[in-house]
């Protein structure tokens, strides 16, 4: 079945590709947000110390005589010290004339705010973060604008942003390997109903069409109310069917019981040798009719009954005897020995209608095709498990049919001229299955067919 | 007439060209394809066991090693940074300043000591401190001096015995001179009142440390102020006649520092005698065998290799640190 079924994807990839590709998603963005962050933070630690430095050379300008000094503290540059040695500069103006430092680094003052100005330029070469401010000095008959730049290579920056970097893409993988557990639990979890619902349907005998009772998540209540509703009408309809049947097959079998009572008294009363063969022939065919019908009847019953078992324990041999007893006449009739071998008792536990009449099916079978002056074996055995086995000493089953012959009206190549329906062993392995036994069909090594049931 | 001026015009820009070094020696095969040229300010005789050790592998290689003053060092070489491999100087705030201005070229694969090393291009490799040196006979029956303070009171207690009689750095002119006296006017006052003192009895003003032991020991001068007590101690004839002593109240310590010049057309062999210095100067037992003093790893030094070195360079705080030493030593 499932062969023919389309598939269109999978619930649980979709699922998972779509939680993983989430997280994946989620964790870059993390990675640079967080990276693009941190190199924020740690420019802004460059640039304070930056302006640190700047301000404390500024403020220890001083004007003497006319000339500017600048007597700016040790620690103005020693604050400057880096893990990684980064290359410092410098750099004085007085008005737009160098008085000390290095030449061509960028001064210009004030931004309009008054606050110093940081920005990243290339000295030398090299890319270098730079700060710069100004102050005017006034005294007598001087005025001038005192600038100092201080700049400082970026190494120990890029050192600690690679390091923020590693540590904030060890921090995603994690973060990402966490939610790929997740996403995969998630999904086993979300998908988990769906499973046991699959389940429970499988693991269900082919008869049992009863509404699926186990709560349901609430997203799956209109699926299950569907299926719910579509095995009611298969048993409602599957129902009705078997008490059609049942219904023909009563109606017919009381008219021909009626009907064979005419005959057997119109055969009383005629003489004439070709009207009785006539007669008689009727009277086969009315017989193989009213079999058949009670066989429909019986194959009716079991399948009603194979849903609601009346288990209880009983004696497999009182069973069989009481079964050999009741056949006896017909085995007489037939010339045939009806002989059992049994154990003093073999309890089981079972339906005894059931089980009376799929063993009395296989034996009614055994007699049918058993030759006149043979016996019938009825042996029961008390191993494993309990089993009966009926053997004849007839012609056997034929090989290559012997798979089939327990489906509805299957009968054999060699049972023509043989009254029969095709439903006894039908029945028989119905009930067999329904008690969790099977029906086995072989051929007797001496000849003969040869029936186990077993429980 | 023309011929005249041209030849005048060539020798004067010979001239010009030429340089007078303190010393210049030859180490290796003369021959050798390779020339490793080292710019140094350090005397020869304390290098010299270190270059043999260093070419005993190398046939290839020989060096030419070239003596200057600090000051004139740093000047020659930023003139010329194409003409040196190596270039070892005491003057710690000149080496930083052109390591700092891109002159040094990093040497890979180098473990050391990270106060000891700037930017892997920089390296440490002695630790010396600065010392007074005075000549036993001008102290004789007399307590020797233990500290600045106490040479302070030495000197004005006999100030006969020692006007013109003592020496130090011309601070001017030496690089190492000028980074001894910056570094003592940061650490304490008493630096300003000792060279008043000394300024006020004529202090004699020296380029080198060497000179300035020279004077000591034919008695010229009594004290020897900031001079390289490793300078002192390497004098054989000097155990008897002068003591070396290091001041208690506050250490000056140098460090001594090489790098490999950014230009050298052979940075490989320039890297490996990096190496073989620094492998030996930081290794206390093998560098015991040769003249330098071992670079002292127990003890960060004071002064540290770091960007507040380039602070007393500054040409502004030079003029005004140079105003003020002048106004105290020259009375």
């Amino acid at each position: 079945m499932a062969d023919h079924v389309r598939v269109s994807g999978s619930l649980r990839n979709r699922l998972t590709v779509t939680l993983i590709g989430g997280a994946a998603v989620l964790a870059v963005l993390l990675f640079f947000v967080v990276r693009s962050y941190a190199a924020q933070i740690a420019q802004q630690g460059q640039d304070s110390i930056l302006g640190a430095s700047v301000t404390s050379i500024l403020d220890a300008a001083s004007l003497r005589d006319g000339q500017i000094e600048v007597d700016f503290p040790y620690a103005s540059f020693s604050m400057l010290g880096t893990a990684a040695d980064d290359r410092i500069f410098y750099a004085i103006y007085q008005d737009d004339v160098l008085l000390s430092g290095y030449d061509g680094l960028p001064a210009d003052g004030n931004d309009p705010n008054g606050e110093s100005k940081y920005r990243t330029v290339d000295f030398q070469g090299t890319d270098v973060r730079l700060a710069a401010s100004s102050r005017m000095m006034v005294g007598a008959d001087f005025r001038a604008q005192l600038t100092v730049s201080v700049a400082q290579t970026q190494d120990s920056l890029s050192v600690t942003l690679n390091q923020i970097s590693r540590n904030v893409a060890i921090f995603g993988a994690g973060f990402f390997g966490l939610v790929v557990l997740l996403a995969f639990w998630a999904t086993s979890t979300a998908i988990g109903p769906l499973a046991r619902l699959t389940t429970s349907i499988t693991r269900r005998g082919p008869q049992d069409l009863r509404p699926v009772a186990s709560p349901v998540p609430s997203e799956m209540v209109p699926l299950v109310t569907s299926l719910n509703s579509f095995m009611s009408r298969l048993d409602q309809s599957l129902g009705r069917s078997e008490d059609f049947i049942a219904e023909a097959a009563h109606r017919v079998r009381t008219p021909l019981a009626t009907l064979r009572s005419h005959a057997e008294a119109t055969l009383q009363r005629v003489d004439r040798e070709e009207n009785r063969q006539a007669m008689r022939s009727m009277i086969r065919a009315i017989d193989e009719s009213s079999r058949a019908a009670g066989q429909l009847l019986d194959h009716a019953m079991i399948t009603f009954r194979a849903d609601h078992l009346d288990r209880q324990a009983l004696d497999l041999v009182d069973l069989v005897q009481d079964l050999a007893v009741r056949l006896a006449p017909i085995a007489d009739m037939r010339d045939v020995d009806l002989l059992v071998d049994a154990p003093v008792s073999v309890p089981v536990t079972g339906d005894a209608i059931l089980l009376q009449n799929a063993i009395r099916n296989i034996v009614d079978n055994a007699l049918k095709y058993a030759p006149a002056e043979s016996a019938v074996h009825i042996g029961v055995t008390n191993g494993a498990a309990a089993s009966v086995t009926v053997r004849d000493e007839g012609p056997g089953f034929p090989v290559d049919e012997m798979s089939g012959l327990s489906t509805r009206f299957a009968r054999g190549s060699n049972a023509e001229g043989i009254i029969g329906s095709g439903l006894g062993l039908t029945i028989a392995k119905d009930v067999a299955v329904a008690h969790g036994g099977d029906l086995t069909l072989d051929n007797h090594s001496k000849g003969g067919a040869c029936v186990t049931f077993s429980f | 007439m023309r011929y005249i001026l041209v030849l005048i015009a060539a020798i004067w820009a010979q001239s010009a060209v030429a340089q007078t070094w303190e010393d210049e020696r030859q180490f290796g095969d003369p021959a050798a394809t390779q020339v490793l040229r080292i710019l140094s300010n350090t005397d020869t005789r304390f290098f010299a066991p270190i270059i043999d050790s260093f070419l005993i592998n190398r046939p290839d290689v020989s060096v030419t090693y070239l003596v200057t003053g600090s000051a004139d060092l740093y000047d020659v070489f930023r003139a010329n940074p194409v003409d040196f491999d190596i270039v070892i100087s005491s003057a710690m705030d000149l080496q930083f300043k052109l390591a700092n201005d891109g002159y040094a070229l990093p040497v890979s694969g180098l473990a050391y000591p990270d106060w000891a090393q700037w930017r892997q291009s920089l390296f440490a490799f002695s630790t010396e401190p600065a010392a007074i040196a005075v000549n036993r006979a001008a102290f004789a029956g007399r307590p020797l001096p233990a500290s600045r303070q106490e040479l302070i009171q030495a000197l004005r207690a006999r100030p006969e015995v020692f006007r013109g009689r003592i020496g130090t750095y011309d601070v001017r002119q030496s690089g190492l001179g000028y980074l001894f006296a910056t570094q003592d006017a940061r650490a304490s006052e008493t630096y300003w009142r000792l060279t008043e003192v000394m300024g006020g009895l004529n202090a004699r003003l020296y380029c080198c440390s060497g000179a300035m032991i020279d004077d000591l020991l034919s008695g010229e001068i009594a004290v020897a102020y900031n001079v390289l007590g490793s300078y002192a101690s390497a004098r054989e004839d000097a155990a008897d006649l002068i003591e070396v002593i290091l001041p208690s109240d506050f250490p000056t310590t140098m460090m001594r520092s090489a790098f490999v010049a950014r230009d050298t057309d052979m940075p490989q062999v320039g890297a490996a005698f990096i190496r073989h210095l620094t492998d030996l100067q930081s290794d206390p037992a093998r560098a015991a065998t040769f003249p330098l003093p071992a670079l002292d790893q127990s003890v960060q030094p004071a002064i540290a290799l770091d960007p507040a070195l380039m602070t007393y360079l500054d040409r502004l705080k030079r003029r005004k640190f140079l105003q003020e030493w002048e106004s105290a030593i020259i009375q």
